[in-house]
């Protein structure tokens, strides 16, 4: 592993980051990290900000249909239903209230860490464009669906941000009237707005969602559901916070007066308050600017991509369990070229490749018991073939020694497993955990080896999304290939371990070894003692 | 021990989480005006006058033209910009020429400004010209206002109203 992976991670520890980028990885990392010590990988928001987005937005749908059944559409009524809710109704309605605009700011706060967090690990090109460009128009549509919620309490708050909005798209001179020519006089708002509001603050959210659903839909099994842990702890904060500080409304809008000071909202209307510090231009040149910079980041240079899966038609029996776990549909099948009618084949799309290793994993021919002369699998990796990796494994399975002989499995993208190296210790690096066939893990056992260890990346820190619970699964023989039963399950040991977890693992490493210690020596002294018997 | 500091570290943290959403979500507090200003907004929205008058076409010309387009009057659709001065205690805040919309210029010269001014007695002066036929500015309208502090004063044209309306 280089010191820069196919895949832009920060350099390994020990060595020195390359770029303030490789450092800005390195420190995200470690957040994450620490997240891990208090919440477990499963429920670190840092790695499951898109399922936290999720969460948010099923929140704010279920509060605005309760909020929605008793707002009233018209200008005398919609601050005085408002009112309503917050003050007559605040034990559900007041709660709804608040619930749902913390929820829409948190919406905000986790979809812009999200963005900023795969920018870091700089996923947006290659096989990730897809996502990553259907994401950033998100952000606007999550923008102005909230604004307009803002609006329709109609208050003061609500009267600046849309005079404020309208003057800042007034600046594009695209409209025949100035828009903010409607908010003019107090008379020039009626009834009719409100209903219009009412239709964009649903219509918006709509097309959110849509395209929060285009935005997933090159991913398998794409994180949309946070951990219970997560989701509950998340909406029971804002929950607290609602309870603690309800959300209020300021005074009536009064468009012949300017708004005084403001409790701003600037998870939303920031841009609305830039109009004026800086000015109409420069912020459409700032956001779209932005934008702009964020959707052409996959065509900017970036490392080159590294070999993709390749199909071996004489290997591939069409089982299709590299189609079920190819973390990004990269996968298809098709008929078979060479066989029966009614076979089929595994069938590659380059463009969408992670070069994972994944799929190698998931194949059936990959297990290291054939007795052909070159190990060859249906599906592999032309960096790290199924057959070196065989033989990689029977090198250091050779030169073991020792009373308790340890095989650990590694990824290149989590912690170096090859320091860990000795002369009890095997360490074998894959591209990815998920690249490991459980087969493999028999072989080393059966080769001499007393334990196998496989340090995963945490959970919601895999590099390629699912390699750390697919290969708990096959290990925990609920999906294929599965590792068979005659593996004990204290012969291995699965250990989530990020790239700066290097101690810990060792820590784990040390653990392992003295409970397989436990677990050889009375057999052994049972053996003795049946040969001094003899 | 390792699990209660574990839940211990998870409630501290959530409760960071709300705080940041709790106190982002009201400050800091944003003041769009200083306290002794107020705004005087100028809007409008007012088609010109035609800059030309109609005129009746000679025999010849309507005789050159299709019998189906042969109308007698002939109007041009290009409308007049319209220049608009404002002025506050005598010096000027703005001067602006409008021009009509359409790529044919023949829709209606539209504005909306804003321009802070402090709070107090001002003497506010208006003149407007929207016929490029007329020499000077033909509407004109001085009003002295007491503005209160953060009051909005809306400068509009509205000819059915009596031209320029100060509100």
């Amino acid at each position: 592993m280089g010191a820069h992976s196919v895949n832009g991670h920060a350099a390994a520890p020990g060595q020195r980051p390359e770029s303030l980028h490789a450092v800005a990885q390195d420190w995200m990392q470690r957040l994450e990290e620490s997240f891990d010590v208090w919440f477990g990988a499963t429920a670190n928001p840092w790695r499951h900000l898109g399922a936290l987005g999720f969460l948010f937005f099923w929140l704010i749908a279920a509060t605005g249909m309760y909020l929605y059944a008793f707002f009233d559409t018209s200008v005398q009524g919609a601050y005085a239903s408002v009112q309503y809710m917050t003050q007559q109704q605040w034990w559900l309605g007041g709660l709804m209230r608040s619930l749902h605009r913390y929820a829409s700011d948190a919406f905000m706060l986790v979809i812009v860490l999200h963005l900023l967090r795969e920018l870091i690990y700089r996923r947006y090109f290659g096989f990730r464009w897809f996502t990553w460009v259907t994401g950033v128009p998100l952000l606007w549509l999550a923008l102005f669906a909230g604004i307009g919620g803002f609006w329709l309490v109609w208050d003061e708050l609500a009267q600046f941000s849309a005079v404020a909005t309208l003057e800042w798209f007034d600046w594009l001179n695209a409209f025949g009237e100035p828009l903010a020519r409607n908010f003019l006089y107090s008379d020039s708002v009626d009834d009719r707005f409100f209903s219009l509001l009412v239709f964009l603050h649903i219509g918006l959210p709509l097309f959110l969602l849509l395209g929060m659903w285009v935005h997933i839909q090159r991913l398998t099994r794409p994180d949309t559901r946070p951990a219970l842990k997560l989701g509950w702890g998340a909406t029971l904060a804002l929950l607290a916070l609602s309870l603690v500080h309800p959300v209020e409304s300021h005074a009536p809008a009064n468009l012949a007066q300017v708004p005084q000071a403001l409790a701003f909202d600037w998870f939303y209307l920031a841009p609305n308050a830039l109009v004026y510090v800086w000015s109409p231009a420069t912020v459409w040149l700032f956001a779209g600017g932005v934008t702009l910079l964020l959707l052409v980041c996959p065509l900017l240079p970036h490392p080159r991509p590294a070999p993709v899966a390749q199909v071996d038609p004489a290997n591939c029996n069409g089982c299709a369990r590299c189609f079920a776990d190819c973390p990004y549909a990269a996968v298809t099948m098709a008929p078979h070229p060479d066989k029966r009618l009614g076979a089929r084949i595994a069938v590659v799309e380059p463009s969408l490749c992670a070069s994972c290793g994944i799929c190698a994993g998931a194949c059936p021919s990959s297990t290291p018991f054939r007795s052909i002369a070159e190990l060859v699998s249906g599906i592999d990796m032309p960096q790290l073939p199924i057959g070196q990796l065989r033989s990689r494994l029977k090198a250091q399975l050779a030169r073991l020694k020792g009373e308790v002989r340890i095989v650990v499995f590694g990824c290149d993208e989590g912690a170096d497993v090859r320091a860990l190296q000795a002369a009890d210790t095997a360490a074998v690096s894959l591209l990815c955990a998920g690249q490991l066939p459980p087969a493999f893990v028999e072989y080393a056992l059966r080769s001499g080896a007393q334990g196998v260890l496989i340090a995963a990346c945490p959970d919601g820190g895999c590099e390629y999304r699912l390699g750390t619970r697919l290969t708990l699964e096959r290990m925990q023989g609920v999906r294929e290939p599965h590792l068979r039963r005659t593996v004990a399950p204290a012969e291995w040991r699965l250990v989530p371990a990020g790239r700066h977890d290097l101690a810990r693992l060792r820590q784990e490493l040390d653990a392992f070894r003295v409970a397989l210690r436990a677990r050889t020596r009375p057999a052994r002294d049972l053996a003795r003692q049946e040969a001094a018997d003899a | 021990m390792r699990k209660a500091l574990s839940v211990v570290g998870q409630v501290v943290l959530y409760a960071l989480f709300a705080l940041t959403i709790g106190v982002f979500s009201y400050h800091p507090r944003y003041r769009h005006l200083p306290p002794e200003q107020a705004l005087l907004k100028l809007s409008f929205s007012h088609p010109g006058q035609l800059v030309a008058q109609c005129r009746r076409r000679t025999p010849e010309e309507l005789a050159a033209l299709p019998p189906n387009m042969r109308n007698p009057m002939d109007c041009p659709r290009e409308r007049s910009p319209v220049t608009v001065q404002l002025a506050l205690d005598g010096s000027v805040l703005a001067r602006r020429e409008i021009p009509p919309a359409g790529l044919s210029r023949d829709g209606p010269s539209t504005v909306y400004a804003r321009f802070p001014v402090p709070a107090g007695s001002h003497r506010l002066s208006v003149q407007l010209n929207d016929s490029v036929r007329e020499p000077a500015l033909n509407y004109t309208r001085d009003e002295d206002l007491d503005i209160r502090p953060g009051q909005i004063v809306v400068v509009d044209f509205n000819p059915e109203r009596g031209g320029i309306v100060i509100q």
